[in-house]
């Protein structure tokens, strides 16, 4: 139901798409029975002349069963839901599987940075590729995020990856996904986060193998000028 | 107060003035009366809803019509619309919410629903509203300072709320969290009055399965708030000390931690949900048994589920914050946890439900606005199921859908169960009826604009639109024409539930008036402030009633009346 607003985008974006049509379902039913019930006997019951009220404690055995019976099954209902939750949850959040690549994003008041690996496919060296508001990616490539914040609390939020991590200063959090869709879409900052949050908006950029290639050489040799004096005042 | 009595006296044209001015004040300001400091709560909490509503007004207005003229406010910056998000959440929860549903019919009913002459310690009452006032206008002037404001969300998550570097307003958030303290401070010494009140001073006759489930349902929610607030106590008082004494209990440069607040905050912020909810639900119990006149089904259910979800309601903060950087393996723990406590609330709307079985329904205002919070507060509860699955909340996390869902349970909470107490109990506050005309147009007038309000906003959040951003020009994909009509959509339906506010203040006013004169129990209910005249006088009862049975006697088939006042004999 999600995606026919959102497209899916990655590739455990399905699986919460599920997991929402599962609930929905669900908790649908009993919605629906309720106010069924509900209003159906507010029609019944409306005060007629001569028809008295019955007096009914609700205590007795027998009448006890109309309460603990929905109770058992809304029971029974919150143990799926709950496995569904559990799983997606663990496929997204706890498990990591292992990374092709690895990005830096760090959050700040009011901009998205994002370091990309250059050619050399790793973090931390000379030809890593920085871009404010721009986090380019390779479609069906795995991803790990190395989440950082300088400031304040931020959220990195992709809704068609359906994802979002809080940004927390002091610690680096690490996730993954894996885009599979290729195009232009949103990043969001989903904490507030100062008087610039509604300003905090990215672009990220899926490309295919070769047009995120051609990305890549043609940004490299810009990094590598850029790169050298930064590195310099990080020695100091 | 520059009027003192002596010159008062010298000049004896002015002397029935001074003596009513007297009177005014130890009647109406200093009084210790449980009634009227009831209405000194209600008129302030009432006064504060049309506070909050307005700044609903001018932040809606710049959703559906980015950088608008809005008109009584002006344009809304990006700083006054962080500022106008955070006080509409602070105040309908601090300053409305609470005041009305515990304070003031906690204090209205306790006394007269457990047949006693007052609270127990009638001055802390009194002290605990002063506070309160002072605490409102503490709030209030923290608007009108040099930056303005406090913009970081009613949660104030730091490092955002503890810098002024960040937040921009040095002193506003300062200010905020003081009288967010002090309020604290006022519910604190109310709550102490209402538990002690209920146990020690109930009538002669009034057992514990005797008492009304209302009255139950404020004591619970003053417990849960009393053992609730220590740790958010404690957290605030440190974030006071990082905005001014430059402590780094938040600040991770200095070996503090920001998601500390968020346990402190959210291990408060639960329960606190429940401290607002339990007595709307009790009102809810009161109406619909009297206008189904019937016994309310499973009145110890009703209690014992009360009291699990007290308990449970403990165990379920951190699903705000399952995806704020706390270890994954424990969003499992906390979505056990908040699926558990689906079922004693579900269970609550089937005894509810339940009770209408078998009665004669009568469709007055009252119980319209009773029924209207079962209906409505359903939608709340179902919608939560999808915030507190762990897996589906990574998408839904700060969207709209989290804002539509809350909604649905504080709107009916705080706005639905207001109404349903005081249509239903103004004719013993003021002894006079209100009109039931005018009391449908205004339920009806806002009950459909209030779903057209927030239905939408349930499917601006499932389109990813994230919370508390001023313009949403700046993301494309939400800046789709579709959803900026929706936005529209919701803004049109707001104004018009805001107009038809008038009807209701219209009906008020006039019923206090010119209402039809109420008489002891013009509902035939059975619970004791039903005996005693309308308006109750100083002290309640000329002779304090004793108690022969339960509540909810109603239509008991070898009985001429289809009610049976508690202080019958029998």
């Amino acid at each position: 139901m999600i995606e026919s607003l959102v497209p899916a985008g990655s590739s455990y974006a399905w699986e919460i798409d599920n997991l929402f049509t599962l609930i929905f379902v669900l908790v649908g039913f009993w919605f629906v029975a309720c106010e069924g019930i509900f209003f159906w006997l507010i029609w019944k019951f409306r005060a007629q002349s001569g028809v008295e009220a019955e007096y009914i404690t609700g205590e007795e055995k027998h009448l006890k069963r109309w309460i603990t019976i929905p109770h058992i099954l809304v029971l029974i209902c919150d143990l799926f839901i709950l496995a569904g939750a559990v799983k997606v949850w663990y496929d997204i959040k706890q498990y990591l599987p292992e990374p092709q690549q690895t990005v830096r994003i760090v959050g700040q008041q009011w901009t998205w940075t994002f370091v990309h690996p250059g050619p050399d496919g790793r973090l931390d060296t000379a030809d890593d590729i920085h871009k404010v508001n721009e986090l380019h990616l390779q479609k069906d490539v795995t991803y790990h995020y190395k989440l950082e914040s300088v400031d304040v609390l931020h959220d990195f939020s992709v809704p068609v990856f359906r994802l979002k991590q809080d940004a927390i200063p002091g610690r680096v959090i690490t996730g993954w996904f894996e885009p599979t869709l290729e195009g232009e879409f949103d990043i969001q900052c989903a904490e507030i986060c100062g008087i610039g949050h509604g300003l905090m908006a990215a672009r990220v950029f899926v490309e295919s193998g070769d047009k995120h290639a051609a990305w890549m050489a043609s940004e490299a040799p810009l990094a590598l000028a850029a790169n050298i004096p930064l590195q310099r005042a990080g020695e100091e | 107060m520059a009027e003192s009595i002596p010159s008062e006296s010298a000049a004896p044209a002015d002397d029935h003035h001074g003596h009513e001015e007297q009177s005014f004040w130890s009647k109406y300001i200093f009084s210790t009366d449980h009634k009227m400091i009831a209405m000194q709560y209600m008129f302030t909490g009432i006064a504060m809803a049309l506070i909050g509503g307005f700044m609903a007004y001018a932040f809606r207005m710049q959703l559906a019509f980015p950088g608008i003229d809005v008109p009584g406010f002006g344009i809304v910056t990006p700083a006054n619309y962080n500022a106008l998000v955070t006080n509409h959440g602070a105040i309908m929860i601090f300053w409305v919410a609470m005041p009305v549903l515990i304070a003031a019919f906690g204090n209205f009913l306790i006394p007269l629903m457990c047949g006693c002459d007052d609270m127990v310690f009638p001055k802390i009452n009194r002290l605990s509203y002063q506070i309160f006032l002072l605490s409102a206008v503490v709030l209030l002037a923290s608007f009108f300072v040099e930056g303005g404001g406090f913009g970081g969300a009613w949660t104030a998550y730091p490092p955002l709320s503890a810098k002024a570097e960040y937040s921009l307003t040095p002193l506003g958030s300062t200010i905020w969290l003081l009288a967010v303290a002090l309020e604290f401070v006022a519910f604190l010494l109310g709550g102490i009055n209402f538990i002690t009140t209920a146990m020690n001073s109930r009538a002669e006759g009034m057992k514990l399965y005797d008492i009304p489930i209302v009255v139950w349902m404020i004591v619970i929610a003053s417990i849960l708030f009393l053992v609730s607030v220590g740790p958010l106590i404690a957290g605030a008082i440190m974030l006071l000390f990082d905005q001014n004494l430059g402590t780094a209990f938040f600040d991770p440069a200095r070996g503090g931690d920001p998601v500390l607040w968020q346990h402190l905050f959210w291990f408060f912020g639960h329960p606190e949900v429940y401290v607002v909810l339990l007595p709307a639900l009790g009102i809810t119990a009161e109406i619909i048994t009297v206008f189904a006149r019937k016994k309310l089904f499973g009145y110890k259910t009703v209690l014992h589920t009360t009291i699990a979800t007290g308990v449970l309601s403990f165990t379920v903060w951190a699903h705000h914050q399952f995806i704020a950087g706390v270890d994954p393996r424990m969003a499992h723990v906390f979505t056990l946890t908040t699926l558990l406590i689906s079922v004693p609330i579900a269970e609550m709307m089937f005894v509810y439900i339940a009770t209408l079985y078998g009665g004669s329904i009568r469709l007055t205002t009252p119980m319209l606005w009773g029924l209207a919070f079962i209906a409505e507060f359903l939608i709340g509860g179902v919608t939560g199921i999808f915030l507190g699955a762990s897996g589906a909340d990574v998408y839904f996390h700060d969207t709209y859908f989290v804002l539509a869902h809350f909604h649905y349970t504080f709107f009916p909470i705080a706005i639905i169960g207001t109404f349903a107490g005081l249509t239903f109990w103004f004719p013993k506050m003021f002894g006079r009826m209100m009109n039931e005309r005018l009391g449908k147009i205004h339920f009806w007038g806002s009950i459909i604009p209030f779903n057209f309000i927030f239905i939408p906003l349930f499917v601006l959040g499932m389109g990813g639109q994230h919370r508390r951003i001023f313009d949403y020009s700046n993301f494309p994909e939400l800046a789709l024409p579709w959803m900026q009509d929706i936005r529209v959509l919701a803004t049109s339906a707001l104004l018009v539930m805001i107009s038809f506010q008038v009807v209701f203040f219209y009906n008020f006013i006039v019923s206090l008036r010119r209402g039809e004169k109420a008489g002891k129990n013009p509902w035939n209910a059975n619970t004791l402030e039903w005996t005693t005249e309308s308006p109750p006088p100083h002290g309640n009862w000329k002779e304090l009633p004793k108690v022969y049975r339960g509540p909810y006697e109603y239509s008991l088939p070898d009985r001429e009346k289809d009610y049976w006042p508690q202080n019958e004999p029998n």
